[in-house]
């Protein structure tokens, strides 16, 4: 029965309803075969001129060519000009990506040297050439941002439910003027106001961890306050809504319906803060200082830092200084750890307590 | 339980803009009453400050008097948020709390309001609720899942379970349906027919259709122009509004001759 159905002509090009043009198409092996051949030609250019980078350059440039102009060729403009913004988007991308691939290679090929046991069980007090270890500034980096953490995450909330909750008029235009230059201090200046504040208490030779949390925290709290006021503003008011008109109060509703809703985001909004400020070098080296000894108590005495540590390894190494830039790399390399052992934290929270949907 | 609702000289203010002017009537117990009008006609802003919900929106404020069996709702010393308690309300958009399960949907209004009720009372409302909001056969085997799950017409009756679960007088909905295919209209409108029974309900809808179905008494609303106030043109009961109303803009409007 599917012959009376079947169509009495086959249908060819010039069926097409008049008006809709048709066209030849590149397909997927052409396109590959002309980003290879372009590349390869790059490729013969750099190893005539003795030069990787001239290779790289001309290869790309022979790549944003050939397929395009192919493309246009046999495919008709509009879909040369696509090829053309592809080929663009996509060496945008991959020149992006290159610093940071670069930068996560060099750092493991040479922290892996002295990523061992000794590193994370020792501190460097007596130690002079190998050995010795990163244990007192990994405890402090962690008991500084921790308190910075503790610190700033209610007071940056709180800022920003106030922005989006009950802020009208001109209080709340200030503070978020305040918060937008808040943001644009340089860390320096936030150590320099820390060691200023509490030398005013203790005398000019304080250095204490806790002035570290704040001089931290005082960069911290306007990241927290602007990613946390985006989530607040992204819940929706039908929510707001339906909670008033179950009869709950107004602070009731924030605690119990719009934090939660927001929660994921107000996760992923601390942890992007924490990640800004774990790596500050500056405002620890003037207020929190640096020693060889580790210190389990934030209120008194020198605190060591991984940044710090880092910086001071690499720039007094001693004699001989292999071991000192080995400890340099791996302080670096544990600091990357930590960083994104947080951004997986935050996605897994974010998955445990976001809002539901199936 | 379902108490009746006077509205004497109502006029409702956002900031300088009169919204609505001077609307009376009473909405009898346990009767259901719809608001029909044009958009823009402020029988949604009516409806709102029944329960004090426009109080939401800065700078609205209303002259005249609402009373809930008696008890003056905009007294000096009453609170906006137990008004709310006892007047509540469905919206257009099904809007669960995403966070939530079904379960945790129905007693939000029991525990955020602070309520501690033992295990087995909290079920007894769950089931209560949905049962009254005709989703529990649906739903009984899978209490845990999130309410945003479901399908839009599911979500509205879990918002109608939410609204009763903490037992109001009235239930005010503002075009409950609006959102909604026809079965689920159909749903949500058997389901009205049944919440009669216990309690007031006041309905907005832009369908006269469903007005004429669902309702006892029918309210019609209507602005002059742009920029005028709304207001009460005629109220009656539903067979009068439909069939031999008094107005001439009623009629043109029921009739679809309007304009």
């Amino acid at each position: 029965m599917t012959a009376v159905n079947a169509p009495t002509e086959t249908p060819t090009e010039t069926d097409a309803a008049p008006g809709l043009e048709s066209h030849r198409h590149l397909g997927t092996g052409a396109t590959w075969g002309l980003t290879g051949a372009g590349l390869a030609g790059g490729a013969l250019l750099g190893l005539l001129a003795g030069s990787w980078a001239v290779g790289a350059v001309a290869g790309l440039l022979l790549v944003l060519v050939a397929l395009p102009g192919v493309s246009w060729r046999v495919e008709g403009a509009r879909r040369g000009k696509d090829r053309a913004f592809t080929v663009v988007v996509t060496v945008a991308f991959l020149l992006a990506l290159l610093p940071l691939l670069s930068l996560i290679y060099s750092t493991l090929t040479n922290g892996l040297a002295r990523f061992d046991p000794e590193f994370f069980t020792s501190d460097m007090r007596a130690v002079l050439g190998e050995g010795g270890g990163a244990l007192h500034a990994i405890v402090g980096t962690l008991l500084i941002t921790g308190s910075a953490t503790l610190i700033s995450v209610p007071i940056g909330i709180m800022c920003a439910i106030y922005l989006v909750e009950y802020g009208k008029g001109r209080l709340a235009r200030m503070v978020t003027i305040l918060v937008d230059v808040m943001t644009g201090i340089p860390s320096i200046v936030a150590g320099l106001f820390a060691f200023a504040l509490f030398s005013i208490f203790f005398g000019p030779s304080i250095r204490f961890g806790l002035g570290g949390a704040v001089a931290l925290s005082l960069l911290m709290v306007p990241v927290v306050v602007r990613s946390v006021e985006e989530m607040l503003k992204l819940v929706a008011n039908e929510l707001r809504e339906a909670s008033y008109a179950l009869g709950v109060p107004r602070w009731r509703t924030i605690v119990k319906v719009v934090l939660p809703t927001a929660g994921a985001g107000i996760a992923a909004g601390v942890t992007i803060a924490i990640a800004r400020v774990i790596g500050e070098t500056a405002p620890l080296l003037i207020i929190a200082g640096s020693t060889t000894n580790l210190d389990w108590n934030i209120f008194e005495g020198r605190m060591m830092t991984l940044p710090v540590f880092t910086y001071e390894s690499y720039m007094i190494p001693g004699v001989p200084p292999e071991p000192g830039v080995d400890r340099a790399w791996a302080a670096a390399l544990t600091l990357m750890v930590i960083v994104m052992g947080l951004n997986l934290a935050a996605r897994l929270i974010a998955r445990l307590f976001g809002t539901k949907s199936r | 339980m379902a108490k009746s609702i006077d509205v004497t000289d109502l006029s409702i203010y956002y900031g300088d803009f009169l919204a609505v002017e001077k609307v009376s009537m009473t909405i009898e117990p346990k009767s259901v009453t719809a608001l029909i009008g044009p958009s823009g006609c402020g029988k949604s802003t009516f409806l709102r400050s029944l329960n004090r919900m426009h109080e939401v929106i800065p700078g609205a404020r209303v002259e005249g008097k609402v009373s809930l069996s008696g008890q003056d709702v905009y007294g000096p010393t009453v609170d906006a948020v137990s008004v709310r308690r006892h007047i509540g309300m469905v919206f257009q958009r099904p809007n669960p709390f995403p966070t939530m399960s079904i379960y945790e949907n129905v007693i939000a209004g029991v525990r955020l309001n602070g309520g501690r009720l033992p295990k087995a009372r909290l079920d007894e409302v769950v089931e209560r609720s949905l049962r009254g909001a005709n989703l529990w056969n649906e739903v009984k085997d899978r209490l845990d899942r999130p309410g945003s799950g479901l399908s839009g017409g599911q979500q509205q009756r879990l918002c109608i379970a939410r609204a009763i679960a903490v037992e109001p007088d009235v239930l005010l909905m503002d075009e409950p349906c609006s959102a909604l295919d026809p079965i689920s209209t159909l749903a949500i409108e058997d389901l009205i027919a049944d919440l009669k029974a216990n309690y007031t309900i006041v309905i907005v809808t832009h369908n006269m259709q469903q007005a004429a179905r669902v309702s006892d008494r029918t309210g019609f609303f209507n602005i002059e122009a742009t920029g005028q106030p709304g207001r009460l043109v005629e109220m009656d009961d539903t067979t009068v509004i439909f069939s031999r109303p008094s107005q001439q803009a009623t009629e043109d409007y029921v009739s679809g001759r309007f304009g």
